[in-house]
């Protein structure tokens, strides 16, 4: 069939709306001028500043550790929590938990911020823990809002899964724990991955939440980011964020392919 | 394997009354919410039987094959095997394992993996495991697909495994849930046999699940025919056929004409009904626990009517009626002729074709006689 020449512009047209600045960003991080808007010859001069800078060499290291645990801590917790939602058909409050757990994938990252960093304030009061804001209280509030995610993609995955799968291994002789792991993970390992990944790239990402939890001492590198924007943008960003584009894109292709492949092509019957 | 030859009283343990049963079901009961799935089934099932469980969906056969296999707990009554009350046994801990109708095969392990499941849950040491797996292999005729993903193996080969899967622990029970269900018809008359015989070479006691009557006729050493989460009927293959005892059972096996009458003779050694829907009288040669004028059921079975031109010298004035030819489908190796009667009852009739090409043979339109013998139906009160 012949494309129609409609189709081709409105294409082309989505993709420029979307990618034109962030082409344009990539484009000027390897500019050799430290004015951003001006031109001057290509240069990667800029990626040499970046690994210079302590400060966000620094945050760097931060965010990829917080993003690593509170990701991991989401797939764990937002696995259970798919599991009790898709496989115990029904018991009290379940109406309540699925539409409790699915909040946060709408709500402002503004009163989620808001609200864990009262919860903090609050329970540092109470209990004495978590001691002042820091590392801490970015994983936890990173992975409270990632676990989200990963039960969406988690429970898509283990609703496919048949349940006789589970019965058969465990008329088979397996104890209800050994069927978890031996069938149930398995099966539904690359959803978890790709549930890992999502919540890995969504923490990396996520300025407005770390911004109210955090302390001294633990900018993320995107709060670093946001402050020498407000300064003024220079070339060094551009470098920054070409890199953090790079990894953001190789972690939502990875969990994609990976959610495509865990769907059986030929789905037995 | 050499078979002695035996008495057909030992193949039967049924109908031994003092034979002790292998699997027992006391009044099982299972509700879902309000509504009786399976409602106070009692059954005994005999060492190396193959027993048919027969129904339509939602007939609470497949939730009864689900209490044995232990995936569901009766909501009363006890389910006993090999002599064990197995009623609260979680499945893992049964000797019994089961056929999914699906197949269930795990998709992330190759065939062999697949047998070797039930086995390394066994804790059995690895060469042994090994060695198993190849027998199984053979005994379904699947050499060299061992290293194959499920994916990789059509219908008919994933049922092989299945079965080799189930089989793989030696239980003492199998459960079999509409095995031959997603094969195509021909593929699952020849799986047909091989099952049968390998459940014969093998001597384990299987429990078939099916909604195919001609599966359940042709497997079953005797089968459950289900109705409502109660058994309707228990019996071999040729007692449900030709003597059903509900009109349930006569109409859910096989094709039947079923007509009413009512009873004007009841002796001891005959009873005669006679039937407005068939304008005649139906002589039935033995005695029947029936009631003078008491309104019943009579049905016959296509093959047992008699179609002819002459009228037939019918004895004790009944057995005879008359029709016109109404329809006639032609199957290849029998006709199905459809006969108005006179009442505008219908009734079916099959004749073989022995003769190829019968130029003399019935046509449509034709006026017939129909007739049958004094012990070919069935009289049924309920």
């Amino acid at each position: 069939m012949r494309r129609s020449w409609f189709l081709t512009i409105a294409a082309t047209l989505g993709f420029a709306f979307l990618y034109a600045p962030i082409i344009s960003l990539v484009v000027f991080s390897f500019n050799e001028s430290s004015l951003v808007t001006v031109w001057s010859g290509f240069s990667t001069k800029w990626y040499g500043a970046l690994l210079a800078d302590p400060q966000i060499l620094g945050a760097a290291w931060l965010s990829l550790q917080v993003a690593f645990v509170a990701a991991t801590i989401a797939v764990v917790l937002g696995t259970l929590c798919a599991v009790a939602l898709v496989r115990f058909r029904r018991f009290r409050g379940r109406t309540m938990l699925a539409a409790t757990v699915a909040a946060p994938l709408v709500m402002p990252d503004v009163i989620t911020g808001l609200s864990l960093l009262l919860l903090f304030v609050a329970m540092e009061g109470i209990f004495g823990w978590p001691a002042g804001r820091g590392l801490m209280t970015i994983i936890i509030a990173h992975a409270t809002f990632c676990m989200a995610y990963v039960v969406v993609v988690v429970q898509s995955r283990l609703t496919d899964l048949d349940l006789s799968l589970e019965e058969a291994a465990m008329d088979l002789g397996a104890t209800p724990v050994r069927v978890f792991f031996d069938i149930t993970l398995p099966i539904i390992a690359p959803a978890l991955i790709s549930g890992w990944l999502l919540a890995f790239t969504l923490s990396l990402d996520d300025l407005v939440i770390a911004s109210f939890v955090s302390g001294p001492g633990s900018s993320t590198l995107p709060m670093v980011i946001f402050s020498k924007v407000r300064l003024g943008v220079s070339p060094d960003v551009n470098a920054l964020a070409t890199i953090i584009i790079g990894f953001v894109t190789l972690g939502v292709v990875a969990a994609t392919l990976l959610q495509r492949r865990s769907r059986p092509k030929h789905p037995l019957p | 394997m050499v078979k002695n030859p035996q008495l057909a009283i030992d193949t039967r343990p049924w109908r031994d009354p003092t034979a002790t049963p292998f699997v027992r079901l006391r009044n099982v009961t299972k509700k879902f919410g309000d509504i009786f799935a399976v409602s106070d089934v009692s059954l005994d099932i005999y060492k190396s039987e193959l027993f048919c469980l027969l129904g339509g969906s939602g007939s609470g056969k497949s939730t009864l094959l689900r209490m044995l296999a232990g995936f569901e707990q009766p909501t009363a009554g006890t389910i006993e095997i090999d002599g064990q009350d197995m009623t609260h046994v979680p499945p893992y801990n049964r000797p019994v394992n089961m056929m999914f109708q699906s197949y269930a095969l795990f998709p992330h392990m190759n065939v062999e993996q697949n047998i070797a499941y039930g086995l390394k849950r066994d804790g059995l040491p690895r060469a042994e495991i090994a060695e198993r797996v190849a027998e199984l292999l053979t005994l379904v005729k699947l050499q060299g697909y061992g290293a194959r993903t499920p994916h990789q193996l059509s219908g008919g080969q994933r049922q092989r495994v299945a079965l080799a899967r189930a089989l793989a622990k030696r239980p003492k029970l199998l459960l079999l849930d509409e095995p031959l269900g997603a094969l195509d018809k021909k593929l699952r008359e020849e799986t047909q046999f091989e099952l049968v015989k390998i459940q014969e070479t093998l001597g384990v006691t299987f429990i078939v699940v099916t909604h195919d009557q001609e599966e359940a006729m042709s497997l079953a050493t005797r089968i459950g025919v289900m109705d409502q989460g109660e058994i309707a009927m228990i019996g071999e293959p040729t007692d449900i056929y030709e003597f059903p005892n509900s009109k349930f059972v006569a109409g859910f096996i096989g094709s039947v004409n079923m007509v009413e009458g009512v009873v004007t003779e009841d002796e001891p050694g005959h009873v005669r009904i006679r039937s407005e829907e068939l304008g005649c009288d139906i002589y039935v040669g033995h005695g029947v626990d029936c009631a003078p004028d008491q309104r019943l059921s009579w049905a016959i079975r296509p093959e047992k009517l008699a179609l002819s031109r002459e009228r037939p010298a019918g004895r004790f004035d009944a057995n005879v009626t008359q029709g016109t030819v109404e329809e006639i489908s032609y199957l290849g190796d029998v006709s199905v002729y459809q006969v108005l009667l006179a009442s505008g009852k219908r009734l079916r009739v099959t004749q073989t074709n022995t003769m190829r090409g019968n130029p003399d043979a019935i046509t449509w339109d034709e006026a017939v006689y129909l007739t049958w013998g004094d012990s070919a139906g069935s009289v049924l009160t309920v």
